[in-house]
């Protein structure tokens, strides 16, 4: 990075920790803070769209979709969401490679499944073995990404469910008596009004999916976790830079950064849900309503 | 080999205790429903002790962090943030290497008179290292929900208590304590279960599992990866943790049925919902 970075071995002081913190490793692993922004920015609103399907799917006049959507809601409950987080990766790795098997090999005639083997064509693998490494980086990555989503997803249905059952039912009740459809009445009332009443959990739900992005490590993908071990341990570094085990600073660094993080959050998030309560018929509403009236 | 005979192998393989090697072909049903459960004793363990120990941990954080002195309530409320901000995740690895750090052959504390010294290698082990994150980091979440019911006593009972002539400890004892612990009843067994739930990450994160004694997600993960097939081992995990969960749910109910013996309306059982999140 520096000029005189060319012979590490001769540095020492603060160049030393200059060059050391900007070789091209340590460039990689600051490129990873981006990977784990990259996952909540990318889940979050998957997740929510998850939800919204769910909670929908679950309010459902129409038995089958309502099942449907009552049973992802409480896939969730008494399992470890990390059994679901490495039990999804996997199974939807089969299952996309078992779909695009039989699109593409329909004359195959070998059992998919031979003992302990999971066997598809060649042509069916995902991603393709003459792929270069960041294609199955990416894919990695997209599982992650969608297991985060399903898991997440079933949190958040539950949490809009609720919410579409909190909006008061004389507002539902008002818009058919003006003539309202259904599906309007879903659109115009019901869901701009339940937000203020999902807030909460939503933002119970983000701080949650903030502090499980380290699960990313588990999941395969090379996350700050694995940085953060990579490069604090003594293998890594030893010919340029050596030194000895330092991953409880790297480990001291991510508790630093997940603190800010949330902190942040909580910020944010506090300030939405000041916005959201404006005008609302709710305590908190009342309460900014007496303050301006003060 | 039936599975009696399976059962008799494996059934306590996680402490340590029955057939050494662990099956490497012709994987059955029975071996890894036997061996799982056989995992799970270190799921209990886990939750049990950090559950135990981190109630009172608790209550003390509470109550810091409720009084009105600031060099109680300052490290109190920095401790609840440390730990509800920061990943468990990360708290596991960070735990983890900060005991490997610790002096391999102990700690010397001179007492003047006498020379002690401190062993710090069983902290790496799960057993102690683990559960201690676990305890502290139950302590803070439970402390959180403490201190909200806390600021939830209703006055008047604390205004009748004071009438009564009620002060210090005897209040605390009984009054403060029982309301703080009736409001928070509901939210500590939601924090019982997820606790119990975050067991699993204990051998995937930092401490190594010594000679193959993982808990119930280890071996599950152990089938899965033998075998290639997710559909088998983590289904069976789930079930054992909805067991257990079913059961923290049935004894904290009845905890709760006797913290709210004395309220109106309270005869018939609280509905209780599993929760969803913490």
């Amino acid at each position: 990075m520096f000029s005189f970075c060319s012979d590490p071995s001769v540095l020492d002081g603060w160049r030393w920790f200059a060059c050391y913190l900007t070789n091209g490793k340590h460039l990689t692993a600051y490129l990873s803070f981006g990977t784990v922004m990259a996952l909540l920015a990318i889940t979050a609103p998957t997740a929510l769209l998850f939800g919204f399907g769910g909670a929908v799917a679950a309010r459902s006049s129409f038995g089958p979709l309502r099942w449907f959507g009552k049973g992802y809601t409480s896939i969730v409950r008494g399992v470890p969401d990390i059994v679901f987080f490495l039990f999804f990766v996997i199974a939807l790795d089969q299952g996309f490679e078992w779909l695009r098997h039989q699109a593409l090999c329909p004359d195959w005639t070998d059992p998919i499944r031979q003992g302990n083997d999971f066997i598809v064509c060649p042509e069916a693998k995902l991603p393709q073995s003459s792929a270069p490494q960041w294609v199955h980086e990416l894919y990695g990555f997209f599982l992650a990404v969608l297991t985060f989503a399903i898991v997440f997803g079933a949190f958040a249905s539950n949490v809009l469910f609720g919410a579409m059952a909190a909006v008061p039912q004389a507002q539902l009740e008002t818009a058919a008596a003006y003539g309202m459809t259904p599906r309007q009445t879903f659109r115009r009332i019901l869901v701009p009004q339940m937000w203020v009443y999902a807030l909460p959990g939503l933002s119970n739900l983000w701080m949650i999916l903030v502090k499980a992005t380290p699960l990313l490590f588990l999941l395969g993908v090379e996350d700050i976790v694995y940085w953060a071990r990579e490069l604090g341990g003594t293998k890594g570094s030893v010919f340029a830079y050596p030194h000895p085990d330092w991953r409880i600073w790297y480990f001291t660094a991510l508790l630093v950064f997940y603190l800010g993080l949330t902190s942040v959050s909580e910020r944010v998030l506090a300030r939405l849900q000041r916005r959201l309560s404006h005008g609302q018929a709710t305590a908190a509403g009342e309460s900014q309503r007496r303050e301006v009236v003060a | 080999m039936s599975c009696w005979d399976t059962l008799m192998d494996y059934g306590l393989r996680s402490i340590g205790i029955g057939e050494r090697l662990l099956p490497r072909s012709d994987f059955t049903l029975c071996q890894q429903v036997v061996l799982i459960g056989s995992g799970t004793i270190w799921n209990i363990y886990f939750a049990i002790v950090a559950l135990l120990l981190g109630f009172f941990l608790a209550t003390a954080l509470a109550l810091g962090k409720a009084s009105p002195n600031a060099f109680l309530r300052k490290p109190s409320e920095w401790f609840i943030y440390l730990f509800r901000g920061s990943p468990l995740f990360i708290q596991f690895f960070f735990a983890y290497e900060l005991f490997v750090q610790l002096p391999r052959n102990g700690i010397d504390i001179n007492l003047g008179f006498v020379e002690l010294t401190a062993q710090t290698r069983w902290l790496t082990k799960a057993w102690a290292g683990a559960t201690i994150v676990l305890f502290l980091n139950t302590s803070a979440y439970a402390a959180e929900i403490f201190y909200g019911a806390l600021r939830a006593i209703p006055k008047g009972d604390l205004e009748a208590a004071d009438a009564y002539g009620f002060t210090g400890w005897a209040k605390f004892r009984r009054i403060t304590w029982p309301t703080m612990l009736r409001l928070a009843w509901p939210a500590y067994t939601n924090e019982a279960i997820f606790l119990t739930h975050a067991t699993t990450l204990v051998f995937f994160s930092g401490f190594p599992a010594w000679q193959q004694r993982g808990d119930a997600l280890y071996y599950a993960n152990y089938f899965a990866d033998k075998t290639f097939n997710p559909f088998v081992p983590y289904p069976i995990v789930a079930v054992y943790f909805i067991l257990i969960s079913l059961f923290i749910i049935w004894g904290f109910g009845r905890v709760n049925q006797h913290l709210n013996r004395h309220m109106p309306g309270q005869k018939r059982r609280t509905k209780m919902r599993v929760p969803l999140m913490r």
